[in-house]
């Protein structure tokens, strides 16, 4: 069948790889390789954060009663590009009184971060740069990264509303990022291993949040919750809160670095997007139920990158009517639903979620 | 209270208020040096209760300049209008009744910015709508901007 | 910095931001300096005059017909009250008594005016308050609003429906059925303003209880209209004075005790429905009849002075004119809601969050050329 590759991308991946190893030396066979896959993932990156701005105009348009964009290709399907066009030739406004290193460098730090992060998600079968035995840990420790480059662009760029755009940032993503740890040690305990190809292995049988009942919904609730918060996007989207801050962080930004800032926000919501996919509903896993061996078969026949995708947008599509519905959150109100709520009800939950597989009490 | 008792009290709160005829309202001219203490008494005292600042207006009658407070209860429903005038046009200062009515604090600034009338005791008597700059009062009769205000 | 700073001392740790003239929640270009702790608000002052154009001096200059068409510039949400009161004060200077169906066709506009007010109002504060689904949603219903007004007066925005003896031309043959079938649309729709808002628990907790309006604080202020009521003061022009058809409907002061920025919300709302109840009782009542008295092209009031009031969407606005006789008013003080109520704001924010003071002034709906005139 030549299209098996579909349902097991090793054999895809094996084959380039001996292609170029037999023809060049190891040395080069890895830079080039590297080379390969860095280039492939950037494109990536460009076209997926391209495409969720234009899915997140349609979503929200659908919202709202409108039509959205629609002029520029058939239903505005090249909106964003020329968006992106427009704001690749637009000018780079330098401020006088910013620190110009920083403020250089900022969007960059961003954008490195979820690029960073990216690289371990597992796309479909045999279908991953990089697959670490430490994979969510990994995850976790990249994504938050970026928080640094928000609170360099706030600082920098020698504006108080940027500034406290920062800050807001800066105490929300420490907050949230706690609860994103937890709630997928809750998962961890379950499967057994921090390694994500490993966890979708294990839900070759059953989606974790179905095998794990009562404390996954939880974990996954609080993740979607703790996960929105940390892409800073509504109703947590303190830091740039554009009825309070202008633009918050990014105020000050023009062109292309604020075409940066935009890209990483839209690829963090995916790469939160993809985590929970992964987690919680499987990766790229086809719909199992244990016992119906027909269902199971029929399910297969649909390539797991396709799976991957439509969970991964699912969840897209939780996070963007989630903003296009709440009213924006409270400084206050924020740090309190963290450390009052959202903290305690994890902790239990990761107890919880231990009591359970100690007992065997999941299916 | 009836209008004949609302004079008959102003009257003795103020022996020297003259008063206008008009239609509507109560209307007194009060000396200017006891308007504050006017002000206060009315809002106070048990029997008028003028407790809403409705209107405070600066009015230049060319021979004099003023400022007219149109005062009513919410709890009696009864009106007056009180009156300060001045022939002093350069040095035009009264007393300001903020701390008896918050609300006249933005009214007395829009007086002092259009019509040039200073309060004493104002907290904050600075031009609210024109620039610190501006030269002249433009709501005056005798206000001339031969740039912006065409002469019919 | 020369003149905002002299007669305030900064405390250690404060510092100042201007919010406007160019920001997206002071809705126009009102600027606010905010001394600001941390996130805390300590101080704002407002500073207005950026639209300033002079209205009360151009009316000096103008007969009673040309002011009508300034008067729609003032506050331009509620331009068909201002008109109304610039006509009722002349024809009560002149006694001249309007027809029956006059008075019906003004209540009737005025009260549409009021729904359209209050809905860009609402999907204004919930865009300030960051649902932005809010604002397409109020827009969509206020639309239908513009399309009758467009349909006989010819504006969608400033009326100019108003004239002094009665309004410039008869209603439009739809006008009824279709002030009828928007009614019944809009019942429906308003309820989906609830769901959507002020039945999310966020909204809830940022708005309750904060900003909050004591009542002796409202009538020192002269803070009127839904914002007023919301404390509990009864300032409701429709009530107390009856102007138009005022006095011929049975309505509902709407009064709140709390006066919270929920509560100046809710205040709003209900007047959304009572102002349907006022429309459904007259559209069907409307008198056959003249749609103006004839008046002469160069009104003289008698010498004199005048005070009137109407309840616009934002509270008591007043007109005191003075006459000297002559064709045009000797002096035109307007007494514009927006701009007294922006003298409470200050002490309403004290001690809240930036978010709050979005939340508090959005809730006072401002609307900033009827503050600057």
């Amino acid at each position: 069948m030549t299209f098996k590759f579909l349902y097991d991308f090793s054999i895809l991946t094996q084959a380039i790889d001996k292609a170029i190893t037999g023809s060049m030396s190891p040395f080069w066979a890895m830079i080039t390789e590297m080379t390969i896959i860095g280039v492939l993932i950037l494109a990536f990156y460009a076209v997926v954060g391209l495409y969720l701005v234009y899915a997140e105009r349609k979503v929200c348009a659908f919202m709202q009663n409108r039509v959205g964009p629609n002029r520029v290709g058939p239903w505005g399907f090249f909106q964003t590009i020329a968006d992106l066009i427009k704001l690749l030739m637009k000018e780079l406004i330098p401020i006088k009184a910013a620190d110009k290193l920083l403020f250089n460098i900022a969007p960059f730090i961003v954008i490195i971060a979820g690029f960073m992060a990216i690289a371990a998600v597992p796309f479909a079968k045999g279908l991953h740069a990089v697959d670490f035995n430490i994979g969510v840990f990994y995850v976790m420790a990249v994504s938050s990264i970026g928080v640094i480059g928000i609170l360099l662009a706030g600082w920098s760029s020698n504006n108080k509303y940027s500034l406290i755009g920062a800050m807001r940032s800066g105490a929300q993503i420490v907050s949230y990022e706690l609860s994103v740890g937890m709630s997928l040690i809750t998962i961890v305990i379950l499967a057994g291993s921090m390694q994500l190809s490993t966890i979708v292995e294990g839900q070759h049988d059953l989606w974790f949040i179905f095998k794990g009942h009562v404390p996954a919904i939880i974990a996954f609730i609080v993740f979607l919750i703790a996960g929105t918060a940390e892409t800073n996007r509504g109703p947590f989207d303190l830091a740039e809160a554009e009825s309070e801050l202008t633009a918050g962080f990014h105020v000050e930004y023009s062109g292309i670095k604020f075409a940066f800032f935009f890209l990483a926000e839209y690829m963090n919501m995916f790469i939160v997007a993809s985590i929970a996919a992964t987690v919680f509903l499987g990766g790229w896993m086809p719909f199992h139920i244990p016992g119906l061996e027909g269902f199971n078969h029929v399910m297969d026949y649909i390539p797991p990158f396709l799976w991957y995708f439509v969970k991964t947008a699912f969840v897209i599509f939780l996070m963007m009517w989630f903003k296009w519905t709440f009213p924006r959150l409270r400084i206050d109100q924020l740090l309190t639903l963290e450390w009052k709520y959202l903290l305690p009800i994890n902790l239990f939950n990761i107890l919880l979620m231990a009591l359970m597989v100690l007992m065997g009490w999941y299916f | 209270m009836d209008l004949e008792k609302l004079k008959e009290k102003l009257i003795s709160i103020v022996p020297t208020a003259e008063f206008e005829e008009n239609k509507q309202f109560l209307t007194a001219v009060i000396p200017s040096d006891k308007l504050h203490s006017l002000a206060k008494k009315l809002k106070e005292s048990e029997d008028t209760l003028f407790d809403y600042l409705f209107c405070l207006s600066a009015v230049d009658w060319t021979t004099h300049i003023g400022v007219v407070y149109h005062l009513t209860s919410t709890k009696l429903n009864h009106n007056i209008v009180l009156k300060v005038k001045t022939t002093d046009r350069e040095n035009t200062v009264f007393d300001s009744v903020t701390d008896v009515w918050k609300t006249a604090e933005f009214h007395e600034r829009e007086a002092f910015d259009l019509m040039g009338i200073k309060f004493k005791n104002h907290p904050d008597m600075r031009r609210i709508f024109l620039e610190d700059d501006w030269i002249g009062y433009p709501l005056r009769k005798d206000y001339k901007d031969d740039v912006n205000i065409v002469e019919q | 910095m020369t003149e905002t700073t002299e007669n305030y001392q900064l405390d250690q740790e404060e510092y100042i931001i201007n919010m406007g003239p160019q920001h997206p929640s002071t809705h126009g270009v009102l600027r606010f300096e905010v001394s600001l702790k941390g996130e805390m608000v300590r101080n704002i002052r407002p500073h207005c005059g950026y639209i300033h154009r002079g209205i009360e001096k151009m009316c000096e200059k103008n007969t009673y017909q040309q002011i009508i068409h300034l008067t729609d510039r003032l506050d331009y949400l509620s331009a068909h009250s201002n008109n109304e009161l610039v006509c009722l004060t002349v024809e009560e200077a002149l006694e001249i008594e309007v027809p029956e169906r006059v008075k019906y066709i003004r209540t009737i506009m005025a009260e549409l005016n009021r729904i359209a007010s209050h809905q860009l109002w609402w999907c204004s504060m919930g865009m300030d308050m960051g649902g932005l689904t809010c604002f397409f949603y109020g827009l969509r219903d206020r639309e239908p609003i513009l399309d009758i007004f467009e349909e006989t007066c010819g504006g969608r925005l400033l009326l100019s429906y108003n004239c002094p003896g009665g309004v410039m031309y008869d209603l439009h043959p739809n006008f009824q059925k279709r002030v009828k079938d928007y009614i019944k649309y809009f019942r429906k729709k308003l309820p989906e303003y609830d769901a959507l808002l002020s039945g999310n628990i966020i909204f809830l907790e940022r708005t309750k209880g904060l900003g909050v309006l004591t009542l002796e604080d409202a009538i020192s202020f002269g803070v009127t209209g839904p914002t007023g009521r919301a404390s509990g003061f009864s300032c409701d022009i429709r009530k107390t004075q009856p102007y138009s058809a005022y006095s011929k409907v049975d309505f509902k002061e709407i009064l709140y005790t709390e006066g919270d920025t929920f509560h100046r919300y809710k205040a709003r709302i209900d007047e959304m429905w009572e102002s349907m109840n006022i429309i459904e009782q007259l559209i069907d009542n409307i008198p056959e009849g003249d749609y103006a008295v004839k008046m002469k092209p160069i009104i003289k009031l008698p010498a004199g002075e005048y005070y009137k009031s109407v309840e616009t969407a934002r509270g008591e606005l007043g007109l005191y004119l003075i006459s000297d006789g002559n064709k045009s008013p000797y002096r035109f003080k307007l007494r514009s809601p927006n701009f007294i109520n922006l003298g409470a704001l200050a002490s309403m924010v004290k001690d809240t969050k930036i978010a709050d003071l979005v939340a508090i002034s959005a809730s006072l709906d401002l609307v900033i050329p009827d503050i600057d005139r």
